[in-house]
């Protein structure tokens, strides 16, 4: 008994690939991805501080650095100038410096109900998307991962191959589908059916974002669903559960890290998503991306620009930061 | 007292499973060849086999997991072959134990009585009677990964148990254990299995683990049930060259018979200069090529020359294993070939025992040698 008293749960060690804070996008390439590397690193401690030196100086340059400017933007006021602000730190006189501390960008963001309603609005359509592209996303990464073995990268490659083509004309192939005198409408109109209204509307921007953001969905599911072991379902047979009954209680729990991987890759990107409600969506109801671009180039207004980034980014970080704690959970449940 | 059923008698008016003419294929491999076999009420039958012999595929068609290319299986007098695996009155413990990692123990031996849409208050108390019994109620809220192996083994075992099968199918059950623990745990097994009354059918390569949880051994050997029997049946009266050989050690002459009598036989063989006189009589031609299998412990190793003509041989002694208990002694005979020979270590005395080099004597019992024919 003894020695069972000494395997609790315990805290995972920060590995060296960057389970720990070093942001969403680091942990999802190599959870995902390479070998773990930490056993061999933490031999090697000169080794290890190299290694994780390099993503570190990379983070720095350029998601830190260029995060603070923006942060810094956020804090200035506007100017008809060259660069359209007033710097931050003012030399006044000789001696003296003036540090300007402007918080009426997002005293401005709250006031205008514009923004507000189109955070609202961004949210929701990312999450509506999100949900459609788990509907659509999920059966298919389980019938890749439950296919033979040497289909399965075929498939995947089906799945990653429009990657190849321009986003951008991807999502203009969709007009060509959805307007009023598009394909599907030709093709309805066969039937007798339609025409119907698809262009800048919301459906059209889940349509845009699910076909978009569709492998994002599949690659974590996929490669969390491929690696579950399927005496699991033979036990959960054995033991009285039908196939629905078995996907509910052992396969869907099971995949939840999956689930939540490929759903913030999803979701996170179609917040702040520009080309595509600009193309297929609403003129009366903007989301975001768009808003920001409308503040940093037609109104040519940075620091509002910047506060509107910088609240979406806050935004944002709730879920990243309730993923983490998710995934580090998990992380020291996967660990014997 | 009732009688331990382990290596008890069996009862063999009460079958609760038949297997007729199964056959297995997957594409071209036959993987179990028309094996026709019943296994009674109340008994723990073992199939025993090397790896890729076909156990583990016939527990799989008892458990519904496979589907018989061709043959019946009858569980409890009904027909199994539409019976899907979650309808069927068995229960299957897997030998990676398969245990839920997302649930607590709680949860994974629920799991099956929850499927039975029981009301939660008998779930709750089978749950923790079923724990108690497999002694891992205070452990009850751990998830599997916080257990240790012998743990994980009496999760899968309360899991398997909790519902109530009238028939338990275990694969390699103690294979993942280590021997202290495995030993242990086998007259665990036992026990329960007399307090549950449930048959239990055990796969195993394990002969040592077969012959103590047994009361009947399935041998098999590609695909094939070769003999089954009680484990003295099986130890003592192997009906074939690859019984004898795989169950335990055994030293073979192959030979002639030269002299058949109802009451005894004789036969020459090239390895040994006497003849082997056994005394009591087989069926088989005269003359006809036959094996003496003597199993290493009923040899005796003697410094002196023993008396009579049969059943002795001289040699020396070229390798001692100590194993504590016993030794193992390979002496090579006159006519060159290698005899093992086991013997207990009764004295501690080291200068009484036979030493390297030493040339001694073999002798066996006329009643000793099985006959084999093929």
């Amino acid at each position: 008994m003894a020695r069972s008293q000494v395997r609790q749960p315990q805290k995972p060690p920060i590995d060296a690939w960057g389970a720990g804070r070093l942001g969403l996008i680091f942990s999802l390439l190599f959870r995902y991805g390479p070998p773990r590397w930490s056993q061999y690193v933490r031999k090697h401690w000169a080794g290890k501080r190299l290694v994780i030196g390099v993503p570190f100086l990379w983070l720095l340059m350029f998601f830190a650095v260029p995060f603070v400017i923006v942060l810094k933007l956020s804090f200035s006021e506007v100017r008809l100038a060259m660069p359209p602000y007033a710097p931050l730190i003012e030399r006044v006189s000789e001696m003296a410096y003036a540090v300007n501390v402007n918080l009426g960008n997002y005293a401005f963001l709250l006031s205008d109900p514009l923004y507000a309603s189109s955070y609202i609005y961004s949210v929701k359509v990312a999450a509506i998307a999100t949900f459609f592209c788990l509907l659509v996303g999920y059966p298919m990464a389980y019938a890749i991962a439950r296919s033979a073995p040497t289909m399965r990268s075929v498939w995947l490659m089906l799945i990653i191959l429009p990657f190849w083509t321009s986003f951008l004309l991807r999502v203009y192939a969709w007009v060509g589908l959805l307007k009023t005198d598009g394909l599907i409408n030709q093709a309805l109109g066969v039937l007798g059916l339609g025409p119907y209204t698809m262009m800048y509307t919301d459906f059209a921007v889940y349509i845009g974002i699910v076909y978009s953001y569709l492998p994002f969905m599949i690659l974590p599911l996929y490669s969390n669903l491929e690696k579950h072991d399927l005496t699991l379902l033979e036990a959960s047979a054995d033991l009285g559960a039908g196939p629905i009954k078995s996907f509910l209680r052992i396969t869907l729990p099971l995949s939840f890290p999956g689930i939540i991987a490929g759903s913030l890759l999803v979701f996170i990107p179609s917040v702040g998503e520009y080309v595509i409600p600009s193309l297929l969506g609403r003129s009366d109801q903007l989301m975001i991306g768009r808003v920001l671009s409308d503040e940093f180039f037609a109104n040519r207004d940075w620091p509002v620009a910047s506060a509107v980034s910088i609240a979406m980014l806050l935004l944002l970080v709730v879920p990243i930061v309730l993923f983490q704690r998710y995934q580090n959970r998990e992380l020291a449940g996967a660990r014997r | 007292m009732t009688e331990r059923q382990g290596n008890g008698p069996v009862d063999r008016t009460n079958e609760y499973v038949r297997i007729e003419h199964v056959t297995k294929r997957f594409g071209d491999f036959v993987a179990v060849d028309n094996v026709t076999l019943s296994i009674f009420k109340g008994e723990i039958f073992c199939l025993l086999g090397g790896s890729g012999c076909g156990k583990t595929t016939l527990l799989r068609m008892l458990a519904g997991f496979e589907a018989p290319t061709s043959g019946r299986i009858f569980i409890d007098g009904q027909d199994m072959a539409d019976t899907l695996p979650y309808e069927r009155p068995v229960n299957m413990m897997f030998q990676s134990y398969a245990l839920f990692p997302h649930m607590t123990v709680e949860g994974n031996v629920a799991f099956g009585l929850e499927q039975e849409k029981l009301p939660r208050k008998e779930i709750a108390q089978r749950v923790a009677e079923m724990l108690d019994t497999v002694k891992l109620g205070e452990l009850a809220r751990r998830k599997p990964h916080q257990l240790s192996g012998g743990q994980r083994q009496r999760v899968a075992l309360a899991r398997a148990l909790v519902k109530k099968p009238k028939l338990l199918l275990l694969d390699e059950p103690l294979g993942a254990l280590d021997k202290k623990l495995r030993e242990a745990t086998q007259f665990e097994l036992i026990n329960l299995q007399e307090k549950l009354g449930v048959t239990f059918v055990v796969v195993t390569h394990d002969q040592e683990e077969a012959m103590t949880l047994a009361s009947r051994i399935g041998v098999m050997d590609r695909g094939e049930i070769v003999q089954v029997g009680t484990p003295t049946e099986i130890y003592e009266y192997p009906n074939s060259k690859f019984v004898a050989d795989f169950i335990g050690s055994v030293n073979m002459f192959e030979g002639r018979m030269i002299e058949d009598e109802p009451n005894y036989v004789r036969i020459q063989t090239p390895d040994l200069p006497c003849t082997i006189y056994v005394d009591h009589g087989i069926s088989a031609a005269p003359g006809a090529t036959v094996w003496a299998a003597i199993r290493p412990e009923k040899i005796d190793i003697e410094r002196e020359e023993p008396a009579g003509r049969d059943n002795r041989a001289r040699g020396v002694v070229r390798d001692i294993a100590y194993m504590g208990d016993m030794s193992i002694y390979l002496v090579k005979i006159d006519g060159g070939k290698m005899v093992r020979v086991t013997l207990p270590n009764s004295v501690r005395q080291l200068s009484e025992r036979i030493s390297w080099d030493e040339p001694v004597w073999l002798t066996w019992d006329a009643s000793s040698p099985v006959i084999l024919t093929q």
